[in-house]
């Protein structure tokens, strides 16, 4: 089943701002989209509509397939080392295979590091790795690059060319140009 | 099911007495500190402890209930990882079930094995004594799942931890008044209705703490 992301109309609001309005928003398999836009847009209020976990004012969303985000919370017990807390969200995912996710955010060396240890980039290493072992089809992507080095960011952006290839799609908030091949979205084009 | 495994056994790691949430010893130091300062208190009075002793720990037990609430809930929903957990599908009253087990495992029965030194300290009778069990037995069940309800409700909140010990005490009152209630009667009938009200709580608890939750990713 290919991967599919869609929104229609969507308008949101925070407090008393409406942040945007009218949104409309496809994400066919194989794409990757940039959603840009100056901080407070509502780029992180679009993604978490978009997964479900925030009801939009107005507008609807249709989706196809598993979906993962990525945002800057960690989701990993900050006690716990890295390892056991990777674990349990691979155990949660049926990975089958949970060494290939670490290897390919290269922690392995961090394994036995508590979370709260960990560094700015390799909390988002850890969280990128989490989500690569949830193996889902729709990937909604907050800020991906931020702390990250550059062969990481690099690294990132090679991983999710080779999600879209095999059928996924990736939709990625940055406030900064994301150096790959992808349609834009700006946000505040929609704002009322 | 074995998605509530999963999530059980990380619940239980994180609640259990060295788990990284800590805090699962302080409810029982706080109740044989209590059972050890009453005499103090009260004077050596032999006739006088033992009658209301029972009573006294009763009151501390649901004292040590409120604390662990502070990092029931609140950590993981900061955290994210009820989010991540119904980007999964995993039904907030599955995560919540979960969550009132692992509770009530890792407090009720450290509380219950302390009944027998604070017995001892208060000069208990083994009649007052197989009453106070029997009637924490069925009055813990209860205690969580309330404590599970006021968490959730409180975890989006800056001054939770406070007012909810606040919010527990009151919805407490009935398994307090069946449970400690038999002491004084002398007889179970008041613990089989402390059970009862138990079981309700307890099929009650997992519903609405995940309304709370949802509520709470809405603000």
């Amino acid at each position: 089943m290919p991967a599919a992301l869609a929104a229609r109309n969507l308008a949101c609001r925070r407090g008393d701002r409406l942040l945007f309005t009218g949104l409309d928003l496809d994400l066919p398999a194989g794409t990757t989209l940039h959603v840009t836009g100056a901080n407070g847009t509502g780029k992180s209020s679009l993604l978490r509509i978009l997964a479900g976990l925030l009801r939009p004012v107005s507008g609807e969303v249709d989706r196809t397939g598993s979906l993962a985000l990525l945002d800057e919370r960690l989701a990993l017990d900050p006690e716990w080392p890295l390892g056991k807390a990777l674990s349990f969200w691979a155990r949660l995912d049926r990975c089958a295979a949970p060494d290939q996710p670490i290897a390919a955010m290269q922690l392995a060396p961090l394994l036995d590091i508590p979370v709260r240890y960990l560094s700015t980039g390799q909390r988002k290493r850890a969280a990128l790795a989490r989500l690569l072992g949830s193996s889902s089809d729709i990937w909604l992507l907050d800020e991906p690059f931020n702390g990250l080095d550059t062969d990481a960011c690099n690294a990132l952006r090679a991983i999710v060319q080779r999600h879209c290839e095999s059928g996924g799609n990736c939709l990625v908030a940055s406030h900064q140009p994301i150096g790959m091949e992808a349609d834009v979205l700006e946000i505040g084009a929609f704002a009322p | 099911m074995s998605g509530f495994f999963t999530l059980l056994r990380r619940d239980l790691a994180l609640l259990l007495p060295g788990g990284s949430r800590g805090g699962a010893i302080l409810p029982l130091v706080f109740f044989l500190a209590v059972a050890m300062l009453y005499p103090f208190a009260v004077g050596p009075d032999a006739p006088l402890l033992a009658q209301t002793g029972g009573g006294v720990l009763w009151i501390a037990a649901l004292l040590a209930a409120i604390l662990p609430l502070d990092r029931l809930v609140a950590d993981d929903l900061a955290q994210g990882v009820f989010d991540q957990l119904a980007l999964r599908n995993i039904a907030e009253e599955t995560v919540m079930a979960s969550r009132l087990v692992a509770h009530w495992i890792a407090f009720a029965p450290l509380l219950l094995a302390a009944c027998l030194p604070a017995a001892a300290l208060l000069g208990l009778e083994s009649g007052t004594l197989r009453l106070l069990v029997l009637g924490l037995l069925a009055g813990t069940p209860g205690l969580a799942a309330i404590g599970l309800i006021v968490a959730s409700l409180m975890a989006g909140l800056r001054a939770g931890a406070a007012l909810g010990g606040l919010l527990l005490l009151p919805l407490a009152i009935p398994i307090l008044i069946f449970g400690a209630g038999s002491l004084a009667q002398g007889d179970a009938t008041g613990i089989a209705l402390a059970g009862a009200i138990s079981l309700a709580l307890c099929a009650l608890a997992p519903f609405a703490a995940a309304a709370s939750i949802r509520a709470a990713r809405e603000s």
